[in-house]
């Protein structure tokens, strides 16, 4: 096992990493089991599902952002929850 | 009809994937590492949860007001250099010959500034600017202006803008240069025989034919600006006071004087977050800019 101490792991950045990461491998299973159309929604730009997760992905990072500036670090959840709604919206209506 | 992707080309990436994870995925985990922790050096980290992001995003505390000033400070400069840069880019641009030795001349004549490294760029401009030895600075005193670039923060602020300016707006003058010798003559027959006048050639045939490279010169010279570093670097190193301090300065100010990694690692977070945001905008506009005129053609 290599030192990975300059990393500084710790469990909770390993999960947010394992997530993105299992998203993406979801991603590219989907990619390639189930070919996909570009689609244009609400924003009028035509976009791939791998799109919609890009812009879900940001625009939750900015929810979060969001929440932290203007209530601070309590009930952070509640931003978490926000994202979930707002990435949900996005592969719906983008 | 829409028509279905096939996405299996993209294995095809995976070297590059491979590069780019040790080169930028990795170190950026890292960031997203150190910015949830404090550490006092040796390899220590200490759990900080969202702290340094909440100091990070609240104005009234000191990391917040340094980052906050220095946010919309970086925000001024590129908005001051766009505003300068691409008019004048694209005056410049309708200005230069399009045929003949003149050409030539001119093109490399203008390709010179770009070939400039930075720090040498800063390194001339911080010795020219100079009252006792620059001459720029000599003769803007000796006709009476008081002019001190180290110590008037507006004085700063217009030398490090002309000095980008005579940096850059090179390049957004070549890119503008090559949208306009990509208009076929015919074009300009049809606007004489209608008689346009100078003003209607330039708004209904040039600046639409501009418009691809002028969004590409805009986002080079936004990124650019936004993310400028050396230049001020040598030549005020931020100041005076922290008149000229951009992000990209106060992160290595936070991360490499103060060695403060987790307040570092969350400013970084949030800048590349904006850069993000921001290219992402860009580039979708872009490309839906010739996806629609494919459409129109089509």
């Amino acid at each position: 096992m290599p030192d990975l101490a300059w990393m500084a792991w710790t469990w909770q950045t390993g999960l947010f990493f394992a997530g993105i990461a299992s998203l993406l491998l979801v991603m590219t299973v989907l990619a390639v089991a189930r070919p996909e159309a570009e689609r244009v929604g609400v924003l009028r730009i035509p976009t791939t599902r791998g799109d919609r997760l890009f812009i879900s992905l940001l625009g939750a990072a900015f929810i979060h952002l969001a929440w932290l500036g203007f209530f601070g670090p309590e009930q952070l959840w509640w931003a978490f929850g926000l994202s979930l709604v707002y990435a949900a919206a996005v592969f719906r209506f983008v | 009809m829409n028509k279905t992707l096939n996405h299996k080309a993209w294995f095809l990436v995976l070297p590059v994937f491979a590069l780019v994870a040790f080169s930028a995925v990795v170190p950026l985990m890292t960031v997203v590492n150190y910015s949830v922790q404090d550490t006092f050096g040796n390899n220590q980290f200490f759990w900080n949860g969202v702290g340094w992001f909440a100091e990070l995003l609240d104005p009234s505390r000191e990391l917040g007001g340094r980052f906050f000033d220095a946010l919309w400070r970086t925000l001024l400069f590129s908005a001051i250099i766009l505003a300068i840069e691409i008019p004048l880019g694209i005056a410049v641009a309708l200005a230069m010959p399009r045929e003949g030795w003149t050409v030539a001349l001119c093109l490399v004549l203008m390709a010179l500034p770009l070939l400039i490294p930075w720090n040498v760029v800063g390194t001339i401009w911080q010795v020219f600017a100079r009252g006792d030895i620059g001459l720029l600075g000599w003769v803007v005193n000796h006709l009476g202006i008081d002019y001190n670039y180290t110590g008037h923060s507006l004085d700063a602020w217009v030398t490090i803008i002309v000095m980008d300016v005579w940096h850059w707006t090179s390049l957004v003058a070549l890119l503008c240069y090559a949208g306009l010798k990509s208009i076929p003559d015919a074009y300009y027959q049809a606007a004489r025989i209608d008689g346009a006048s100078r003003w209607a050639v330039f708004r209904t045939i040039q600046l639409p034919k501009m418009r691809r490279v002028l969004l590409i010169a805009v986002l080079l010279r936004f990124m650019d600006s936004f993310m400028i570093y050396t230049e001020p670097f040598v030549l005020t190193g931020g100041g005076p006071g922290n008149a000229t301090t951009f992000l990209s300065i106060d992160l290595v100010k936070l991360a490499l004087g103060q060695f403060d990694l987790g307040k570092a690692a969350a400013m970084s977070i949030v800048y590349n977050l904006i850069i993000l945001a921001i290219c992402w905008v860009f580039y979708t506009v872009m490309t839906n800019v010739d996806a629609d005129r494919e459409r129109v053609e089509a």
